[in-house]
């Protein structure tokens, strides 16, 4: 399994498309700039969420307001940092796929946007689902304080990638 | 001179230790990183809505009110750090000319905030659920946001374009 995944790493790094990448100076920090700014997008607004989550920032609004206004953001960015991502990952194969790191990150993504679907959710049956009660209102403060360090491990961890060395 | 100043800030104890450290420097991007994130993030939802583009059912004065704080409070952090990793590599930071235009963009999108603040923002408590944003809001928030996006990816062409510290 292991050695598959190192020819497979091989193979792509040998690609035209990767070679491409690799031979054009700009490519990497371009893709990686546009990636960062796709974070910030989804990262500020996860935060706004839960800034409100936990009754912070503007208490004044219905959370469903709130959660309109910024989780649409939060689902366009992620289909640019999966294209951008994915083109890092072509670019240097092993420096991700083989990196404990990345997988990391990848777990802690697929966490977060369970986290973010459960907010999500309920809120498409009944709107004030997330307001109507104090026990309620509990367990959007809890799953907000669980959120928000998920979301700093993820951007840890992906500056980390570059400083662990892939086996 | 300056090189000299440069240099005994990269020779003082703190600076030794980020550098020589294995993780020091790592972490510490890492807060920066996650600190430019917020700033970024938090200024375009301002600017989409100086644009007009974002948030319409609010007023601007709602909006500055719910983000700034986090704009200036991840600033701050992102300062801090940003100037713990300069300290690193003082000398060399201080040539690159990927930091060079960072530090000038920066200046630009400071007084390009002030200017809102002083001429465009004086009304802005008028601007109501709705109303379209004056062309001169509308051209505080462009500025903005093309200024903070050349921002990130002068910061991220750093990283290519220096030397490790050694």
């Amino acid at each position: 399994m292991l050695r598959s995944l190192d020819a497979f790493c091989d193979r792509l790094s040998q690609s035209a498309v990767s070679q491409a990448i690799q031979t054009t100076e700009w490519v990497i920090p371009a893709v990686q700039t546009v990636h960062i700014l796709a974070v910030a997008a989804v990262v500020s607004s996860i935060l706004l969420v839960n800034l409100r989550f936990i009754g912070v920032r503007a208490r004044n609004q219905p959370i469903a307001t709130v959660m309109a206004r910024y989780l649409p953001i939060v689902w366009y960015g992620l289909p640019i940092l999966l294209a951008t991502g994915t083109t890092l990952i072509i670019a240097e194969p092993s420096r991700s796929l083989q990196n404990p790191v990345f997988i990391l990150k990848m777990a802690l993504v697929l966490l977060a946007a369970g986290v973010t679907l459960a907010y999500q959710i309920p809120l498409k049956r009944d709107d004030r689902f997330w307001d109507c009660s104090s026990s309620r209102r509990r367990l959007a403060r809890l799953i907000a304080c669980l959120s928000m360090p998920l979301w700093a491990a993820i951007v840890f961890a992906g500056r980390w990638i570059a400083y662990v060395q892939s086996h | 001179m300056i090189d000299s100043l440069l240099q005994s800030l990269q020779d003082t104890s703190v600076a030794s230790a980020i550098r020589e450290g294995d993780s020091l420097f790592p972490w510490i991007e890492c807060v920066h990183v996650l600190a430019l994130t917020l700033v970024i993030g938090s200024i375009a939802m301002v600017d989409l809505r100086l644009l007009g583009l974002r948030s319409r059912d609010r007023g601007l004065v709602e909006t500055t009110a719910e983000v700034l704080p986090i704009t200036w409070t991840a600033f701050v952090f992102a300062l801090i750090s940003g100037g713990l990793m300069f300290s690193s590599n003082a000398v060399a930071y201080a040539h690159n000319t990927f930091f060079q235009a960072k530090m000038a963009l920066l200046v630009f999108a400071g007084l390009n905030m002030l200017g809102y603040h002083l001429v465009v923002g004086r009304n802005a408590s008028s601007w109501h659920t709705g109303a379209s944003t004056p062309l001169k809001a509308r051209l505080v928030g462009g500025t903005s946001l093309v200024l903070w996006i050349a921002i990130a990816a002068c910061g991220r062409w750093i990283g290519f374009t220096i030397n490790a510290p050694t």
